[in-house]
């Protein structure tokens, strides 16, 4: 059994007086016990969204969401607010995507560390800390003992970060929902968050639910990937066959778009044309059609399904990238 | 030469640029953010000037049996001796401001005076403050209809000019004492703090750092005590500094309107001024001026704090 199985979730906004806004359609995946997920995008395609539905976190009004959530077999959606919040940091522990708004900036950082074990362990007061020195130390924070005492403010981006995720995997959740993680971060700081990150998950058995539009992170870390296009997962393959053989054109698209060290000097960049406002609604075609080179008459007036592809993984289109032909 | 002259300046500049950089980090750890406000409000003349003021007086009330010559209620015959309208004693040796019409030495009514002008300030203040905050931070945590209900019985205190008001409160009184002065003058003040940091509460609910409390399973009510409100406090604290100042005026007109407390042997500014200040004006108008200025300058104390303090406290400003 997937240790979080999400089936056609949903999420709808709503504000009285406006045209309700689909910004999650029928989204399912699942993540087995230990394994690193990607949910990969560009920025408004739902990723963000989804795992705040995961987590009831959106705010209570003004949205609908729908489909199950199913975590050990109990659907979250369904579950009462008190029960939720029993779980939530036990067993799901989630990072965000700015270390520093994250952390709260009056209380100094052994408390909110101290905060989740007494939540959810316990903990004596006097424990929790003691044991928060341990957890620094073990995501490499320097001087522990001394940096419980400050606050955030007084921490660099990377340790702020490294304390989230100290706090996040603190009572040693089943799953992590990482948010972006790095993206508020210098490149070698993401690396050495990247690899921290990793190293624990690998350790302590961990799955990892990992939120991102960088595909270097999602080729570093992830062993099966979902990429998401205008609120729905378009393609779905093993970290391998996505990079080796992407058959989406969307997906296709992204990764010719990265820069490459070993490309022709004087060489343009590879750019999908138009931006991600140009997408029709899904019920009438694919909404990456406008933006396509692909596109045909079959894209443009019913919906296209995701279908299960022999390599283990789904896509959404009809006319795929045809495979490469290994010489 | 000038070329490696150039290199050595720049090298030169570098170090100097790294030894500041390091300096100021090193200055930065271990300051906390109220440490870090503190300093820059030491830095800062007006505050400090303000700060000067107000320690000034709160020295007097607090020793006022040491510093004040003699006691503010005992009657010196031989200053009332010949006591007619325009014969008030003016200063004499052992009475440096001379006497009131009741022949009380005034300097040390002046000094007591500032005893009861802190007092009815601080309550006021404080008990504003605490109601005013306890019903924003319902308001702001709760939300829907009690937040509806606080912030329209709110609207309506706001509605009514405050002096009107505290005159209005005073007057529901059967008989008027210095608490219902206090009272008067704090219940005017809950609404503005109420609807403050019911504001601040409502920007902190949305915060990223209260959503990730949220997501660790952090009880409401410890994300409401722990994550919303002491983030919410920094403009009710501004707020009360310069309450202090509008709660000081305020209980100085109650008392110079004569609804203050009736009793004449109680030293206090606003009646001092209200009674002898304005009936002996013509003859002796240091009666009027001494307690004026004394509330005046207590006022003002508290506005350059409270101002320099809003400065202090704004992050923006934060360097």
């Amino acid at each position: 059994m997937p240790l979080l199985d999400v089936r056609d979730l949903s999420v709808v906004f709503q504000r009285k007086g406006t045209r309700p806004v689909t910004a999650v359609d029928g989204v399912s995946f699942t993540v087995e016990p230990g394994q690193t997920v990607g949910l990969v995008g560009e920025s408004g395609c739902g990723k963000s969204v989804t795992s705040l539905a995961i987590m009831g976190l959106l705010p209570r009004r003004g949205n609908r969401v729908g489909g199950e959530v199913r975590f050990d077999g109990t659907d979250l959606l369904t579950l009462r607010p008190r029960d939720l919040r029993d779980r939530r940091g036990r067993d799901i522990g989630m990072i965000f995507q700015d270390p520093l708004s994250s952390l709260n900036p009056v209380i100094p950082l052994g408390l909110q560390v101290a905060e989740v074990l007494e939540r959810h362990q316990g903990r004596s007061r006097q424990a929790a800390l003691r044991e928060a020195r341990g957890l620094l130390d073990a995501v490499g924070i320097p001087d522990p003992a001394r940096r419980l005492k400050e606050f955030p403010h007084q921490l660099s981006g990377g340790m702020r970060q490294r304390a989230l995720i100290a706090i996040a995997l603190a009572c040693k959740p089943r799953l992590l929902i990482a948010d972006e993680p790095t993206t508020a971060l210098d490149v070698t700081i993401q690396a050495q968050i990247l690899t921290l990150l990793k190293d624990l998950v690998d350790r302590s058995g961990t799955a990892l639910m990992m939120i991102t539009h960088d595909l270097g992170v999602v080729a570093g870390l992830c062993d099966t990937v979902n990429v998401l296009y205008a609120g729905k997962v378009v393609e779905r393959a093993g970290r391998h066959d996505l990079f080796a053989d992407p058959r989406h054109p969307y997906t296709h698209g992204l990764l010719q778009s990265v820069p490459r060290l070993d490309a022709d000097r004087g060489g343009r960049l590879h750019q999908i044309r138009g931006s991600v406002s140009d997408n029709i609604p899904w019920p009438e075609g694919c909404a990456f059609a406008p933006r396509c080179d692909r596109v045909n008459d079959a894209c443009i007036g019913e919906t296209v399904p995701l279908a299960p592809t022999h390599r283990g993984g789904a896509l959404r289109c009809t006319n795929p990238v045809p495979q490469e032909v290994s010489a | 030469m000038s070329g490696t002259g150039g290199i050595a300046t720049l090298a030169e500049h570098k170090r100097r640029r790294i030894d500041e950089l390091t300096a100021r980090t090193a200055e930065a750890g271990g300051v906390s953010l109220l440490r870090d406000a503190g300093r820059r409000l030491l830095r800062n003349p007006t505050a400090v000037v303000g700060a000067v003021i107000i320690l000034l007086f709160l020295v007097i009330a607090v020793f006022a049996p040491l510093v004040a010559p003699h006691d503010p209620v005992q009657r010196f015959p031989e200053l009332t001796r010949d006591l007619t309208v325009d014969a008030i004693p003016g200063a004499s040796a052992g009475h440096p401001l001379g006497s009131d019409p009741l022949g009380r030495d005034f300097a040390s009514r002046m000094i007591y005076g500032a005893r009861q002008t802190l007092f009815v300030g601080v309550l006021a203040t404080l008990i504003g403050l605490l109601s005013g905050v306890l019903l924003g931070a319902v308001a702001g945590a709760a939300g829907g209809w009690v937040d509806v209900l606080i912030m329209r019985i709110t609207d309506v205190l706001l509605a009514l000019p405050s002096l009107l008001l505290a005159i209005t409160l005073v007057a529901l009184a059967s008989r008027s004492t210095q608490w219902t002065v206090i009272i008067a003058v704090a219940v005017v003040n809950v609404p503005i703090f109420a609807r403050l940091l019911r504001g601040a509460m409502l920007a902190q609910r949305e915060s990223d750092h209260v959503l990730a409390a949220r997501a660790l399973g952090v009880k409401r009510r410890d994300i409401v005590l722990r994550h919303m409100l002491p983030n919410s406090l920094t403009a009710v604290i501004v707020q009360a500094t310069l309450t202090f100042a509008v709660a000081i005026l305020d209980a100085a007109a109650l008392s110079f309107l004569g609804l203050g407390d009736p009793d004449i042997n109680r030293a206090e500014w606003g009646l001092m001024l209200g009674v002898d200040g304005v009936r002996y004006f013509e003859v002796r108008p240091e009666l009027a001026y001494f307690p004026a200025l004394a509330i005046i300058a207590v006022a003002l104390g508290f506005t350059l704090l409270g101002e320099s303090m809003r400065e202090a406290l704004d992050p923006k400003n934060r360097r």
